[in-house]
């Protein structure tokens, strides 16, 4: 029996619970590996990165399995799900998988495989000349960015998502497709501070940002929200019940408060928050989540706001590269971002990448003190000398 | 090692030419020319700007599916034939105004969940009509995310039938994501697909959201427990957690087969399961010796692009250990395993020659998070080590207990993490039933103000004022 062609196809709007199905799960894995993963299954004893893209697993069985990762975007229509199917029919006997970095990968048997994968990888171009399936993403270079849906499909977001992932990818494009930096370097992106993609553990993190407290819509605010609701959604009680001059039920905001999380506006359609010139990109640097030599950290904020730009996003651009050029030069072997940066001390990390140091870039939230120096232990750079010129310690 | 794998529902033989809605003829996309002269309804050009550069482009694939839609025969589709060019639109409009137009809310799902659907509504439904309703399905993705092609095609066809034929590949949760139909079509695909390819629907709202794994013992070496077996079995003992809102807020399982956490259960789930071994490295002196003298490459060659001269066992390995507990001496390397940590670093740089142990289990961590709303948490080290075997019952019972304490004490949207952060973790491990240990902390407490209770004092806490003044003067 096939897909059905009728509005309602197996639904029968009239009896909805008939032959209703629910709760069975997802497919079952096993039935979607390619039959050399199941012979193979836990068998496996290393791998190698044999190029940019290409990976070779072998198993204890003496068989080898040939991995060729291409970037793709998430997004993606159903012409090209069938186009990535094709591929894999040709050459995979059928078969594909994704990776958690939305890369789509290939897997055949043999090398000679490989590279007739590749080729046909590498053949295939959009109308207007752009890649559909650039292989790399691998080992010590930079992979696929990790991104929410902003404009495409969110309500709260305060940037966009696809169009600054593909700007900065056509940036980083090189080092998707070599190894040449000192460890992997993972940039991940979230259209506003929910951060659907949890890229807050990220070597570089780009976050989008609402810099203005909501507007209130006291026409409607005690129609469309439960007021305590909102008064307690508030993670630093700055709303307050209020009322209009009219007598209607509303709230008030001590905008000084406002840390611009959103948070009302989730609980209450009638707090909006996002604005043209309000919004824009916070960028954050030097975490991960491994537990290889160092235990996974946090993301620090490097720069407080680039503005949105679009569709480009030229300064966001500039930024990202310029970090991850001076990171590639002076990081040991090994070396992740964030464990390069606390190495050498925060205050180099801001000479080296000549990014400048903002009252914005002091904590000022819960547990800020954590953050202060409490210490002479610390490196001379122009900054430092800026200070003790301003207290009148140095001419 | 023999595995026998069964699935606990009966799994229906897909074959695309069977399932099919579309012909050859209309699989056909449009040639370059077509397209390169293609123009969508609106005025792009910002959008159009992104379809130039190496990285693939969403805007030049979005007008492949826009023109296919154009060219399809009015019954071949549920849903608007402009959709996607309205998408486009409406993108494009929010670049100019910096904002975004989709309407916040909207309940939409199906019969008897709640959740797995989010409604989205244009707020600017008359200009951009096909995107009035644009409603998301989240679906079950298969553990580490393998495919038969028969599947992604017969979903290619149902999508394109009854939604946008716009996909994410996948959720940043995991999900297979269906991106934008109308309402009147969400009960069709849900049973569509659970009737044809036995395909259930993910997680959204204040429920168990989808859980997730790495790619594990499919590909990987370093897998130390069966992740896609237990994503799997975890995902179906909590089929009722998953669709129906019962927590607080959400909460996520994620599976990682080693510390070297793919799929970052450390920073995004409320319960992550690491894999993890407590007996000794294996070591292969004579793969030892291939890696210094240079037979065999360094970190499986992810170095590869760039010169950095000859491996040094001492410097890239014995003095990156982070517990200092390597020796490189004579051409032997040793460990003392009674203080590795287990970090991965030397085993992710000589996989040939050091191998985890054989006694695997998991570590159990709890309570990461996002920042909102009390700010980003990673998961706090809860179990440091528990066998991991089917049916996974000794797990089951830590899962809902942590649960059950957090849907007690919880409030509304307050995380598990974020419970711990308010009660303390020592009122969270007793709910979970276990005893505290320096592993579960960097350091001790450093302040003082320890909350004795009225047991933990001889005498307890009542006392009578007027003993007192019998020996103190008012």
């Amino acid at each position: 029996m096939g897909l059905s062609t009728t509005k309602f196809g197996v639904y029968n709007p009239d009896n909805p619970q008939e032959n209703r199905i629910t709760d069975i799960g997802p497919r079952y894995y096993w039935d979607f590996f390619p039959p050399i993963i199941q012979r193979n299954y836990g068998k496996w004893l290393y791998h190698e990165v044999l190029e940019p893209g290409v990976l070779v697993h072998v198993s204890e069985t003496g068989e080898k399995v040939y991995t060729v990762r291409a970037g793709g975007m998430r997004i993606m229509s159903a012409a090209f799900v069938r186009e990535i199917c094709d591929i894999a029919d040709r050459h995979c006997d059928g078969y594909v998988r994704f990776t958690t970095r939305n890369n789509i990968e290939f897997l055949v048997d043999s090398p000679e495989k490989v590279e007739a994968l590749k080729k046909e990888l590498e053949s295939r171009k959009f109308f207007s000349g752009a890649n559909k399936f650039p292989v790399g993403g691998t080992g010590a270079g930079i992979t696929n960015i990790v991104h929410t849906q902003g404009y495409i499909h969110c309500h709260t977001p305060a940037t966009d998502a696809s169009s600054m992932v593909k700007a900065v990818m056509d940036e980083l494009y090189n080092y998707f497709g070599s190894m040449t930096l000192p460890a992997k370097l993972r940039v991940s992106m979230a259209c506003c501070l929910n951060m659907c993609g949890a890229v807050h553990c990220s070597d570089i993190a780009l976050l989008g940002y609402h810099r203005k407290p909501p507007i209130i819509d006291h026409e409607w605010l005690a129609k469309m929200c439960e007021i305590p609701t909102v008064i307690a959604s508030c993670p630093k009680a700055a709303i307050s019940p209020g009322a209009t001059p009219d007598g209607k039920k509303t709230v008030k905001i001590k905008d000084e408060r406002c840390m611009f999380c959103g948070n009302c506006y989730t609980m209450c359609a009638a707090l909006p928050l996002s604005d043209k010139e309000g919004d824009g990109v916070v960028v954050l640097a030097g975490g991960k989540l491994s537990n290889r030599i160092s235990a996974p950290k946090f993301s620090k904020v490097v720069v407080p706001f680039l503005p949105n730009n679009f569709p480009r996003f030229p300064e966001v651009c500039e930024t990202v590269k310029r970090i991850v050029e001076v990171y590639a030069t002076h990081a040991n072997k090994y070396e992740r971002l964030g464990d390069w940066a606390e190495r050498i001390g925060w205050e180099k990390f801001f000479e080296l990448t000549g990014l400048p140091f903002t009252d914005h870039l002091l904590d000022d939230h819960r547990l800020a003190y954590d953050t202060y120096r409490t210490s002479t232990l610390f490196k001379y750079t122009d900054a430092a000398w800026a200070v003790s010129k301003a207290a009148g310690g140095v001419d | 090692m023999s595995f026998e794998f069964k699935p606990k529902v009966p799994q229906k033989e897909l074959n695309y030419q069977e399932l099919r809605i579309y012909t050859d003829e209309e699989l056909q996309n449009p040639s370059d020319e077509e397209l390169k002269s293609f123009k969508v309804k609106y005025d792009i050009p910002m959008l159009e700007q992104l379809e130039s550069g190496p990285w693939p482009s969403f805007v030049a694939d979005l007008k492949v599916e826009a023109l296919r839609r154009r060219k399809l025969a009015d019954d071949r589709m549920m849903i608007s034939r402009d959709v996607v060019e309205d998408l486009l639109g409406q993108v494009e409009l929010s670049f100019e105004h910096g904002e975004t137009h989709w309407k916040h809310g909207g309940i939409v799902g199906v019969q008897g969940y709640g959740g797995g659907v989010i409604g989205r509504y244009s707020d600017v439904p008359d200009k951009f009509p096909g995107v009035a309703h644009f409603h998301t399905v989240r679906l079950n993705q298969p553990a580490s995310k393998f495919y038969k092609t028969d599947f992604l095609r017969a979903l290619a066809d149902l999508w394109e039938f009854r939604g946008s034929g716009i996909f994410n590949l996948h959720g940043s949760t995991g999900d297979i994501v269906l991106l934008g139909t109308f309402t009147e079509q969400l009960e069709p695909i849900f049973q569509e697909c659970a009737h044809h390819l036995s395909q259930d629907i993910g997680g959204s709202g204040s429920n168990l959201r989808t859980p997730s794994c790495c790619v594990g013992k499919a590909r990987c070496e370093f897998a130390l427990y069966d992740t896609q077996e237990m994503c799997y079995d975890m995902t179906m003992h909590y089929q009722d957690e998953l669709h129906r809102p019962m927590f607080p807020y959400k909460f996520k399982f994620k599976f990682d087969g080693c510390p070297n956490g793919c799929v970052a259960s450390i920073a995004r789930s409320d319960l992550s399961f690491i894999g993890t071994w407590r007996d000794n490295i294996r070591i292969d002196q004579d793969a030892v010796r291939g890696y210094v003298q240079g037979d065999i490459v360094p970190n499986a060659g992810a170095h590869r692009g760039r010169e950095w001269g000859k491996f040094d066992i001492r410097k890239e390995v014995v003095d990156r250990c982070p517990s200092g507990c390597m020796k490189y001496e004579d051409g032997v390397l040793t460990i003392d395993d009674a203080d590795c940590v287990r970090c991965m670093h030397c085993i992710n740089t000589m996989p040939r020659a050091l191998r985890p142990g054989v006694d695997t289990g998991v570590t159990i961590l709890c309570g990461a998070k996002a920042p909102i709303l009390e700010g980003a948490q990673m998961a706090t080290m809860i179990v440091p080590f528990m066998k991991a075997e089917p049916p996974y019952d000794n797990i089951k019972e830590v899962i809902d207990k942590a649960q059950e304490f957090w849907m007690e004490e919880g409030k509304n949207r307050e995380r598990i993490g974020e419970l711990i952060q308010r009660v303390g973790l020592p009122k969270f491990l007793e709910a979970v039933g276990l005893p505290p240990a320096p592993q579960h902390v960097w350091k001790p407490r450093e302040n003082p103000y320890i909350f004795w209770k009225a047991e933990d004092v001889p005498g307890g806490f009542a006392r009578d004022i007027s003993d007192y003044r019998k020996r103190h003067a008012r």
